[in-house]
């Protein structure tokens, strides 16, 4: 893909250029305006914001919204901060995308390397599974959980999560495996090696790209969900997104918007996080099914 | 018994049957070429002998061992495919061992062959490398190397020079022709190639649509073709094919065209069989390969039968060792390979020296040889 002059086909003018760069700046302040709304509102005292003063910088900064966020806040009708529920999500989050992305990658070895009679069907139903409405499947995953013992618990989220998000990991490796040579297969097997052999040794360390894409999307997805928390996690169980919400709209005393713009940080900062270490990949892994090289 | 055995093997994919009841035997040492035009069965055929596609019907063994079912790995086969099939996370070293591995060979026994064969095939600085920093020829070097490795009853090869450029594919063919000199091993060679085919192979199969259309050493093949097929298949330029009329007179018979300018041609057969008798009166199908119509100075002194017809030239086509020179008979051109410092010119006319002995008749509504 490098291209070896820096010549455009169609020359540029310097004019139109500045012209471009200067929209496509305030483009970017325009997006970025409400991170900074949030960065600066979470560093100051609760009176300068109540005073009007939302879009300037702070007169006195302080850390105490995000300490308080973090450790004290009420949430709902206990004063914990949101720590313990930033760990419940950690506890949800990590074991969920793990195993739909290894369920995935199984999938999509199985779909495209050992086909077998109505494999295209059952790819179709398990991509149906992506496209169904999360509110459809609430009070039958309900029933479900409750029938395993698993309601209002972080193992029940796990299993709910992992089986919505296999649909999505399962398209991502089946079609990424798609084009995988599958001469590479039978020379494996020829040599000897079996199901799991090939699946590990010969498929999985290709699949650096692929495994980040899903990663990304499982981590962000599962992260960022409000609607199955709120509904089959219980009291303290209940992940981040779901402790912020109650944050924001315990009735008791003043609104403390420095403390839920410090939270909302707080609860956006692991999905941030998961970009800015595996961005690069992200890119490269939604180009490599089209781009070959 | 042979040391392979294809018996009666036949595939089928849902109702199409692609591959119909093939069989062959392959002695022990014998480099087999599979040839044919694309989609005839030559990679299926391979595969059912590794074990890739299950055998519809029919049987396959390796010495003596009935192979239908058995899996691939334990075949005791190694096979070389078009793409080399280098596993790209490994280096080369990790890729000529990994079934050596996978067999739970002892590592010192794994360093010790790939020490043997990294040195027979000239590998030797490559082996920390990955697939992706080799050259064509090198990987195909390391494909092998694979094959080599496990020491296999049986070598099978999928097209494994097409990928390489045209001077390549000549030195490594050289290469593969070597290696199985010095090796002796069986090996089956699948390729679309003819002159890889003629080259290679001490027996040649001919394949067309699924059938084995002729089965016979690189000589008959060539010489003696089963059919119509077969003939045109085999050889470059292909064989001449002319439609003559075959005339019986007492034992001698004749076959009757005209030249370029309309006057009339016999050519007389050698040693004509009875068959060939029958057809007396009716048209038939001529076969000469353009190496057997040269100039009167080029014609085989060892050949008891040429025969001297006088014809007009339409082009000529110099190609470094011969020149080629396009004639007419009976309305249908038909190239002939003269020396390369011939005088023949376009337009002109000039004589034409026929070996008869190297002329096959075939009936042209069957298409097979009339014998
Ligand atoms: N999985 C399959 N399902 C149905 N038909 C198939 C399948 N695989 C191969 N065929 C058919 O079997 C026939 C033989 O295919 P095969 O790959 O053996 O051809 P080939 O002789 O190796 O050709 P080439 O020189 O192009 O490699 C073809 O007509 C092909 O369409
Ligand atoms: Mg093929």
């Amino acid at each position: 893909m490098a291209v070896a002059s820096s010549d455009t086909a169609i020359r540029t003018g310097r004019v139109t250029r500045t012209f471009l760069y200067l929209v496509l700046l305030l483009f970017a302040l325009f997006y970025m305006l409400p991170l900074y709304v949030m960065l600066v509102n979470s560093v100051k005292p609760l009176s300068e914001i109540t005073g009007g003063g939302m879009m300037s910088l702070p007169q006195t900064w302080t850390v105490e919204p995000w300490t308080k966020a973090w450790n004290t806040a009420q949430i709902g009708v206990e004063s914990t901060g949101l720590a313990p529920y930033f760990w419940n999500s950690i506890k949800m989050v990590v074991p969920a995308v793990a195993i739909s992305t290894i369920l995935g990658a199984l999938n999509g070895y199985v779909l495209t390397k050992w086909r077998f009679k109505y494999d295209t069907i059952l790819f179709g139903l398990m991509l149906f599974a992506c496209f169904i409405p999360f509110q459809m499947v609430l009070i039958p995953m309900a029933t479900v959980l409750g029938k395993l013992g698993l309601a209002g618990t972080t193992t029940g989220l796990v299993l709910v999560h992992v089986v919505y998000g296999i649909g999505f990991s399962t398209l991502y490796f089946r079609n990424y495996y798609a084009a995988f040579p599958t001469e590479l297969v039978r020379a494996a097997q020829i040599d000897g090696a079996g199901f799991f052999q090939i699946f590990w040794r010969i498929l999985l360390p290709s699949s650096g790209p692929i495994t980040v894409v899903c990663v990304i999307w499982q981590f962000t997805n599962i992260w960022n969900d409000f609607l199955f928390g709120a509904s089959f996690a219980a009291g303290n169980a209940q992940p981040m997104t779901v402790a912020l919400n109650n944050l924001v709209q315990s009735s008791t005393g003043v609104k403390e918007y420095n403390v839920h713009f410090a939270g909302a940080i707080l609860a956006a900062l692991p999905t941030l996080l998961v970009y800015i270490v595996a961005g690069r990949y992200f890119v490269r892994g939604l180009m490599a099914g089209s781009v070959k090289g | 018994m042979g040391f392979l055995d294809i018996d009666n093997a036949t595939k089928s994919y849902g109702a199409v049957e692609v591959l119909h009841k093939v069989d062959i035997s392959v002695e022990e040492g014998e480099f087999l070429v599979l040839v044919g035009p694309s989609g005839c069965g030559k990679s299926t055929l391979l595969n059912m002998i590794a074990g890739l596609e299950e055998i519809t019907s029919g049987e396959i063994r390796i010495k003596d061992a009935v192979m239908n079912g058995v899996h691939p790995s334990k075949r005791n086969i190694a096979m070389v495919f078009q793409s080399y099939a280098l596993y790209p996370n490994m280096s080369v070293g990790q890729n000529i061992t990994f079934g050596l591995e996978m067999h739970g060979t002892p590592k010192d026994d794994r360093e010790k062959a790939l020490a043997d064969v990294s040195k027979l095939l000239q590998i030797e600085q490559l082996l920390d490398r990955k697939p992706g920093q080799l050259s064509g020829g090198q990987r195909q070097r390391v494909a092998m190397g694979r094959a080599l490795v496990r020491n296999p009853d049986v070598f099978l090869f999928d097209e494994p020079l097409s990928n390489l450029d045209a001077k390549l594919r000549v030195d490594m063919r050289t290469e593969i022709k070597k290696l199985h000199q010095k090796l002796g091993t069986t090996i089956v060679y699948v390729t679309h190639d003819q002159i890889e085919a003629l080259t290679l192979s001490t027996r040649i199969a001919v394949m067309n649509g699924g059938y084995v259309q002729q089965l016979g050493t690189p000589k008959e093949i060539y010489d003696n073709p089963a059919n119509l097929f077969v003939a045109t298949f085999m050889g470059s330029p292909s064989m001449n094919l002319l439609d003559v009329k075959v005339r019986a007179n007492g034992n001698a018979i004749f076959a009757d065209t005209t030249n370029g300018a309309g006057e009339k041609v016999s050519l007389t057969f050698t040693n004509p069989s009875e068959t060939l008798k029958s057809y007396d009166g009716t048209t038939i199908t001529l076969g000469i390969r353009p190496e057997a119509i040269t100039d009167p100075e080029g014609a085989d002194h060892r050949s008891t039968h040429v025969e001297k017809v006088e014809n007009t030239v339409t082009v000529t086509e110099p190609a470094g060792s011969d020149t080629f020179v396009t004639t007419t008979f009976g309305g249908k051109d038909c190239i002939a390979r003269m020396r390369a410092d011939t005088e023949a010119k376009a337009g002109q006319r000039v004589p034409f020296a026929i070996n008869m002995e190297k002329a096959v008749a075939f009936d042209p509504k069957s298409e097979a040889r009339i014998g």
